[in-house]
């Protein structure tokens, strides 16, 4: 019965192509920009969550907190030292390592070439912290932070610029006013949105603060790694403890830094895309209220048209209840066209428009926003086409079989 | 007995005035028999058949078909009826132009909730008894006038119903299809079925063995004629 239907529904539809074309445009172009922008959305996600899977469940940041409205922190010098990132990782048991970052723009030059980069000072364990390895050479050792050493290891965008070429290693580069040797070539990172992300050079970061003078290393981003991802709250609780004390925060003041954890990154890109989304759902929603009205209006026509079709049936022993599922499976299924057209253009739109935009992630389309569109085409389809079944089984036999 | 109406009165109002389109009718027929209800335009005749056909309500009066009162059933109840007591047969064929006539006979089985495969072979088995047995795969554009109706017939019959109810069956082919028309009920009737036919033409109703004339909503004559033998 049900498959009866659907087939008169699909032999009505193909009898006005264009009509049902034109009519589903609504629930198309709805359907269309739910897929389209959910894609391109999920793509940027999904690379997001690839990069901070990278770096690791274990990963934690801490970083200073300066507010001017805060009362906690008036009359205060926020500072967050090499030094507090020392200490936090001798007394924090829950700490495997710990490296800092300090960075600036800075020129490199190279013979006659030069290029401006990001110089990054990083602590020995900057490559376990971050999980960004040396490919090529080493990295820094102990001693070379200890003896604020002169050396330096560079990222791929800097061996191309200032064509290194395979004597890379070993290579004099003046960075600011002072030589470096090149100890090490960086792993390929590759880019995100755009931007490369192997264009810079590490220097130990004491090496950094000897060149640049103690004053800019008030204010440190500290990175550190859990011993394992169920000690990260207590790494996290350990390093508030000793932050505290080390600031002389008193007992009911907040804290002058902010320790973010890797879940927190992942969970924060989340809810900005999300706002993204909601926001798109907002539109797409007057999209498809405006293609459901499209669909009440021709499946209206298509009652009257048809009242001789509904009288012949009346005749033959069809009940009020059969002609109202006929027309309701008909509206369905003319929403549900307009939701499979929609999702098909709304793909293509969403990969052609991730490819139109330099250095964008690929478009990713999720199975539930599929499932979304069809849902709601469907939805759409019972919601506007229940009126014009419901006018079509009320219809008087007789008056139906006289309808010219 | 079939059919047994009395006293039925169907009035309408249109507007400020009354239409009494049938105006106390009492009629009985039997299983098996062959009518003819005759009478001018705006006699009540298919008003009456429109009744005995379930397709409308009396508004006073009562209608028993085979024993059972119709007046007061559901929607679904008459639909019930419609689709395996009474077969249709329409001046203007009235069927579906965008289906088949295999599709066009099957529809009465679909709403019977016939599987599909039996459904197939019945309805094809009804085309064949209307001698159209090749032409189960055309629309109804593709075919005559008298083909059109034979479809109509055989989608009338497929159900097997009690009362084959014609409204003037030939009121829209030429003179010979309408010969061809009258052999195919002359036979359907020496089989058993029970026939009741709307009709003004005189040699249409002549074919019937009981015509019943109406005038202004009253049964104005009953005569039975005698029997004869269907024309071959």
């Amino acid at each position: 019965m049900i498959w009866d239907n659907f087939r008169i529904a699909l032999q009505a539809i193909r009898a006005n192509k264009l009509r049902s074309l034109l009519t589903t445009l609504g629930i198309i172009i709805g359907v269309a920009a739910v897929i389209a922008v959910v894609s391109i959305v999920q793509g940027l996600n999904h690379v997001i969550a690839v990069q901070l899977e990278g770096v690791g469940a274990t990963y934690i940041r801490v970083q200073w907190r300066d507010d001017p409205n805060d009362p906690d922190l008036a009359g205060r010098e926020v500072t967050l030292t090499y030094e507090d990132g020392l200490a936090i990782a001798e007394r924090a048991t829950a700490i495997e390592h710990f490296s800092p970052i300090f960075f600036r723009g800075e020129r490199v030059h190279f013979r006659d070439r030069q290029h401006a980069t990001t110089l990054l000072g990083v602590g020995s364990a900057h490559q376990e912290v971050n999980n960004h390895w040396v490919e090529r050479g080493r990295f820094f050792s102990q001693l070379d932070l200890d003896r604020r050493a002169r050396v330096c290891i560079v990222g791929l965008d800097i061996v191309d610029e200032l064509e290194l070429g395979d004597d890379a290693l070993g290579s004099q580069l003046i960075v600011g006013n002072s030589s470096f040797t090149v100890v090490g070539i960086m792993e390929e990172m590759g880019e995100i949105f755009g931007q490369s992300r192997d264009d810079l050079i590490l220097i130990p970061v004491t090496t950094a603060r000897d060149l640049y003078g103690r004053d800019a290393f008030n204010r440190l981003i500290l990175d550190f790694q859990a011993r394992t991802a169920e000690q990260v709250e207590l790494a996290r609780d350990q390093i508030i403890e000793v932050l505290r004390a080390r600031h002389q925060i008193p007992e009911g003041k907040r804290d002058d830094f902010r320790v973010v954890l890797q879940e927190e990154i992942l969970e924060t890109s989340g809810s900005i895309l999300g706002t993204v989304t909601s926001v798109v759902a907002g539109v797409v929603g007057v999209a498809l209220l405006v293609g459901g009205i499209g669909i009440m209006n021709i499946m209206l026509v298509s009652v009257t048209e048809r009242t001789r079709e509904i009288g012949v049936r009346k005749a033959v022993g069809a009940r009020r209840t059969d002609i109202l599922i006929q027309f309701l499976i008909e509206a369905v299924t003319l929403s549900l066209l307009g939701g499979v057209v929609g999702v098909v253009a709304g793909w293509g739109l969403g990969v052609l428009g991730a490819r139109a935009i330099p250095g964008f992630p690929p478009a990713h389309v999720p199975l539930w926003a599929v499932a979304i569109g069809f849902g709601f085409a469907a939805l759409v389809g019972v919601f506007f086409g229940t009126y014009p079944a419901a006018k079509a089984s009320a219809l008087d036999p007789i008056e139906a079989l006289r309808y010219e | 007995m079939l059919i047994s109406i009395r006293d039925l009165c169907k009035i309408y109002r249109m507007g400020e005035v009354e239409v009494r389109a049938l105006d106390g009718v009492d009629l009985e027929v039997e299983a098996g028999e062959y009518l003819a209800i005759m009478g001018p335009s705006g006699s009540g005749k298919s008003t009456l058949m429109n009744l005995i056909g379930c397709l409308d309500t009396p508004t006073s009066g009562s209608y028993l078909l085979n024993d059972q009162p119709v007046s007061g059933l559901e929607d679904f109840e008459l639909a019930r009826i419609r689709n395996r007591e009474v077969g249709f047969v329409f001046q203007t064929f009235n069927l579906l132009t965008r289906a088949t006539a295999l599709a066009n006979v099957e529809l009465p089985l679909i709403y019977a909730r016939v599987p599909a495969a039996r459904r197939h072979q019945l309805a094809r088995d009804a085309l064949e008894e209307v001698g159209l047995g090749d032409r189960i795969k055309h629309k109804p554009n593709e075919l005559s006038g008298g083909q059109r109706q034979r479809v109509a017939l055989a989608r009338a019959l497929v159900n097997r119903p009690s009362i084959l109810l014609a409204d003037e069956p030939t009121g829209n082919l030429d003179s010979r299809t309408s010969g061809e028309m009258m052999v195919l009920f002359n036979e359907l009737n020496a089989a058993g079925n029970t026939i009741v036919l709307v009709t003004h033409e005189e040699d249409i109703a002549a074919h019937a063995r009981r015509v019943v004339r109406l005038l202004d909503g009253r049964v104005v004559s009953d005569r039975s004629v005698a029997s004869k033998e269907p024309q071959t």
